[in-house]
C-alpha cells in the first residue's frame, strides 16, 4: 500500500525558487535525462507503455501505446505538442505545475521528444495566464542554455527545438484536432479523425499530443522505473495524479495521490466540508463530467470505478458544493459556458446549446411546466452523440446527471416560481445565519 | 462608460491609445517577421502575431491585420476571421488594466457573481466596456466576465491583465480598481507587479520581460497536499522523506 499522499510533481513547488534551473538540478532534476538519452527510444517507450500511464488530459488513453502509433517510416518530421490549454472549468493542475516547476515538463518533453524522434516541440498554452507565461519561456532559455536544448543534446546526436506557443482564450483549442488547428495559425476548430493526429497531425504530419502533467510524469517514470510508477494506483488506472479540489472545503488546493483514492478520504485531508455544510453535488473531472452526489463518497477515483458510477475520471477537478448551492443554477451556468464556447461548426452543437440555454433559463425563473424537463432531455438526446466533437458530449453531461439525481429541485423551482435558494448563502463572504 | 467605436485613425483620449496614427511602426513589423520565423511554417506564428498588434496598438487594428496578412502571404478576410475567433482579441480598446471576473459556475457560487455585480456598479460600466477616465485617474480600468482560469482552489478570482488575483471579495476587488485607477503599485497575489495590458500581450506575443523571477513558487492552496504529506511524512514509494520545511507558503 502506497502513503495517501505521494508527492511527485508537486513535490518541489513550495522550494525557494522551485521554477529555476538551478533549483531543479539541486533536486535531482535532468537526472532522468541523462538515464533517457543512454537508453534507446524503443526503450524509452516500452517504459512508459509498462508503467501504465494513461493521458492525464481527460480521456486517459494509454500514453506508452499513443508514442507507439507514431508511424517511424512516414518521411515526414514528426512533432511533439503539449496540450497546456488548461480550461476545462474545475481544472487548476497544469497550471500551478508550469508556475512552480516548468523544468519537470521541460525534461519531459525532451525525454518524449526523444523518444519518438521528434526534433520540434511545442507548449501550446492558453493565453490568459501571463505569469506562466513568462516562467516558461524563461524556463526554455534556460534549457537552451544548459545545453538540454537545441542541437546533438549532450552528444546523443538528437535535436530538439522548443517554442512556448501562447493560445488566444478559446476552449475549444484544448481538444486535440482544435488545438492543431489553432497552432497552424487557423480558426480553433476540431477536425474528422481518422487520420489520426498520430499519422497526419501538424503540418499533416505524425504528432504526438499529450497533456502537461501526463508528459510531466514521464521523468519520474524514467528515473524510477516503470514497475515504480504502477505499483501505485489501481488495477488498469496506475500511478499517481493530481487531485484538484475547489468549492466549499475548508482547505481547497492540489493534493496528490494514487489514482483510487476517494472523495471521503480528499475532503478530510481539505478540512472537511466548510463549517457545518453538507455535500451536495460535485464534479469528479470537470464540468464535462457528469456530477455525483454523497451517494458517490467512496467511489474510488480511478478511470473504471467512476465510469461505473455514471461519470468520468476526466481532469480530477472535484468541484464541491455543498447544500446551500443550487443545481439549477449551477448547471445553467455551465450550460451557457458551452453555449459560448461551442465553435460553431456542427449544428446540433452550435444550436442545440443555444435552446439548452434558453430551456434552462426559463426553468431557473420557474416557467414552464414538468413537461418541459423532458423537452430539455429530449434535446441532450438529441445532441449526445451526435455531435462532430466531444465539446458537446461534455456540455449534456452536467444538465442530464442533475437532472438525474436532482428532479425535485427542478420541479421546485416551477412550484416556488422562481430559485429556492439564496445565492448569498453559497458566497464566502455569505453573511452569518444565511442559508439555504 | 466610455463608448469607443472601432474606428480607423481616431486618436483616443484615454492613456492607452497614445498612437494618432495606426501606421505599424518598422520595429514591430521586424518583430513580426521574426515571431513568423519561430515556426517550420509561418503561418503559426499567426497568434502570438496578434497579440503583438495589440501590444503596440491597443488593440486589434485593420493595419495590424494587413500587415500580418501581408507577412504571411494571406488574405486580410483570413486573417481577420482567426482574429474574430478567439476572446482574448479586442476590436476596441481596453484599459490599461483590464479586469476580468471569473463567472464560471464555481467561482459565480462563491461569489464571483456578487463581485462582477458590485464592480461594475462601482466602475460604471458593463462587460466589455471600460470605465471612464476621472480627474486624477492616471490609469483606465476595463471590465469583462471571464471564464474558468485554471484557478479554482482560490475562488473567487478575478484576473488582471491576465495575472492571478485570488480569493477576492467584493470590497477587495473595489480596492483593487481604485488602486489601479489612482496609479499605486498592485502585485498580482501569486505573481510580480502588474504591467499595463499592452505590455502583457508583448510578454504573450513571446517577448519575455524581466519578471519571471518574482512572485512565489506557488499560492498556499497549491501546496495544501504537499504540506499534508510533510508532515505525516507520506512519501511515493522509494522516495525518501524530505524533512526540510523549506520555501515559501509554509
Ligand atoms: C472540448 C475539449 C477540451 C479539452 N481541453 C483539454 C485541455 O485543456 N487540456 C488537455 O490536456 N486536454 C484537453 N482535452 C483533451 C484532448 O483532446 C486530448 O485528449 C488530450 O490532450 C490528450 O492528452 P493525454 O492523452 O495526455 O491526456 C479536451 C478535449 C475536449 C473535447
Ligand atoms: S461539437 Fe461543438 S465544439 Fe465540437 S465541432 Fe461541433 S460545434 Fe464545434
Ligand atoms: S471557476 Fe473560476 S477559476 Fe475555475
Amino acid at each position: 500500500m502506497s502513503d495517501m499522499l505521494t508527492p511527485v510533481l508537486t513535490d518541489n513547488w513550495g522550494d525557494e525558487r522551485s521554477w529555476t534551473i538551478e533549483a531543479y538540478e539541486a533536486q535531482g532534476g535532468y537526472r532522468a535525462l541523462s538515464k533517457a538519452l543512454a537508453m534507446s527510444q524503443d526503450d524509452v517507450i516500452a517504459a512508459v507503455k509498462d508503467s501504465g500511464l494513461r493521458g492525464r488530459g481527460g480521456a486517459g488513453f494509454p500514453t506508452g501505446m499513443k508514442w507507439g502509433f507514431i508511424p517511424q517510416d512516414n518521411p515526414n518530421p514528426k512533432y511533439l505538442v503539449v496540450n497546456a490549454d488548461e480550461s476545462e472549468p474545475g481544472t487548476c493542475k497544469d497550471i500551478p505545475l508550469m508556475m512552480a516547476s516548468p523544468h519537470t515538463l521541460i525534461e519531459g518533453v525532451i525525454i518524449s521528444a526523444y523518444a519518438i524522434r521528434a526534433n520540434h516541440a511545442f507548449i501550446y498554452v492558453r493565453g490568459e495566464v501571463l505569469h506562466v507565461i513568462r516562467r516558461l519561456q524563461h524556463a526554455v532559455k534556460e534549457a537552451y542554455l544548459a545545453g538540454h536544448l537545441g542541437k546533438n543534446i549532450h552528444g546523443s546526436g538528437h535535436d530538439l527545438e522548443l517554442v512556448v506557443h501562447a493560445g488566444a482564450g478559446a476552449y475549444i483549442c484544448g481538444e486535440e484536432t482544435a488545438l492543431l488547428d489553432s497552432l497552424e495559425g487557423r480558426r480553433g476548430q476540431p477536425r474528422l479523425r481518422p487520420p489520426f493526429p498520430a499519422v497526419a497531425g501538424l503540418y499533416a504530419s505524425p504528432t504526438v499530443i499529450n497533456n502537461v502533467e501526463s508528459i510531466a510524469s514521464v521523468p519520474s517514470i524514467i528515473e524510477h522505473g516503470p514497475d515504480w510508477f504502477s505499483s501505485m494506483g489501481t488495477e488498469r488506472s496506475k500511478g499517481y495524479g493530481i487531485f484538484s479540489l475547489s468549492g466549499h472545503v475548508t482547505n481547497p488546493g492540489q493534493f496528490e495521490a494514487p489514482l483510487g483514492i476517494t472523495l471521503r478520504e480528499l475532503i478530510d485531508l481539505a478540512g472537511g466540508m466548510r463549517n457545518g455544510h453538507k455535500l451536495k453535488f460535485w464534479t469528479p473531472g470537470g464540468s464535462s463530467t457528469g456530477i455525483l452526489t454523497d451517494e458517490h463518497l467512496d467511489v474510488p477515483l480511478d478511470f473504471e470505478a467512476v465510469a461505473e458510477a455514471g461519470s468520468m475520471l476526466g481532469t480530477r477537478a472535484l468541484q464541491i458544493f455543498d447544500e446551500t448551492t443550487c443545481v439549477v443554477r449551477a448547471t445553467l451556468r455551465w450550460t451557457e459556458f458551452y453555449k459560448h464556447e461551442s465553435c460553431g461548426k456542427c449544428t446540433p452543437c452550435r444550436e442545440g446549446t443555444w435552446w439548452l440555454v434558453q430551456s434552462l433559463a426559463k426553468l431557473e425563473k420557474g416557467e414552464g411546466t414538468e413537461a418541459d424537463l423532458d423537452v430539455v432531455l429530449d434535446q441532450c438526446d438529441n445532441i449526445l452523440g451526435r455531435s462532430f466533437c466531444a465539446l458537446a458530449d461534455g456540455a449534456v453531461g452536467p444538465i442530464t446527471s442533475s437532472i438525474q439525481y436532482f428532479r425535485d429541485e427542478y420541479i421546485a423551482h416551477l412550484t416556488h416560481g422562481g430559485c429556492p435558494h439564496d445565492p448569498a448563502a453559497s458566497t464566502l463572504f455569505a453573511p452569518a445565519g444565511a442559508s439555504a | 462608460m466610455n463608448p469607443t467605436e472601432p474606428s480607423e485613425g481616431r486618436a483616443s483620449d484615454r492613456g492607452v491609445q497614445k498612437h494618432v496614427l495606426n501606421r505599424i511602426d518598422d520595429k514591430t513589423v521586424g518583430e513580426l517577421r521574426e515571431i513568423a520565423a519561430r515556426y517550420p511554417h509561418k503561418r503559426s506564428g499567426l497568434l502570438p502575431m496578434l497579440h503583438l498588434v495589440q501590444s503596440a496598438q491597443g488593440r486589434i487594428t485593420p493595419e495590424g491585420i494587413e500587415t500580418c496578412a501581408e507577412i504571411l502571404e494571406l488574405t486580410s478576410a483570413e486573417v481577420s476571421g482567426v482574429a474574430t475567433f478567439y476572446t482574448m482579441y479586442k476590436r476596441r480598446p481596453v484599459g490599461d488594466f483590464h479586469v476580468g471576473v471569473c463567472v464560471n459556475t464555481l467561482c459565480a457560487v462563491m461569489g464571483g457573481d456578487e463581485i462582477y455585480d458590485r464592480l461594475s456598479e462601482h466602475l460604471g460600466c458593463g462587460n466589455d466596456e471600460t470605465a471612464e477616465r476621472r480627474e486624477g485617474d492616471t490609469a483606465t480600468v476595463s471590465l469583462e466576465r471571464i471564464e474558468c482560469n485554471a484557478a479554482c482552489d482560490y475562488a473567487p478570482v478575478a484576473m488582471v491583465n491576465w495575472e492571478f488575483m485570488d480569493n477576492q471579495t467584493p470590497q477587495s476587488a473595489k480596492d483593487l480598481v481604485d488602486d489601479l485607477r489612482a496609479g499605486k503599485e498592485v502585485h498580482s497575489t501569486r505573481g510580480p507587479r502588474l504591467v499595463t495590458w499592452r505590455e502583457a500581450e508583448r510578454v504573450i506575443a513571446g517577448f519575455n520581460d524581466d519578471l519571471a523571477n518574482e512572485g512565489p513558487s506557488a499560492g498556499p492552496a497549491s501546496l495544501v497536499g504537499r504540506n499534508i504529506a510533510r508532515e505525516r511524512g507520506w512519501t511515493a514509494p522509494g522516495v525518501p522523506a524530505s524533512n526540510e520545511q523549506k520555501g515559501e507558503g509554509e
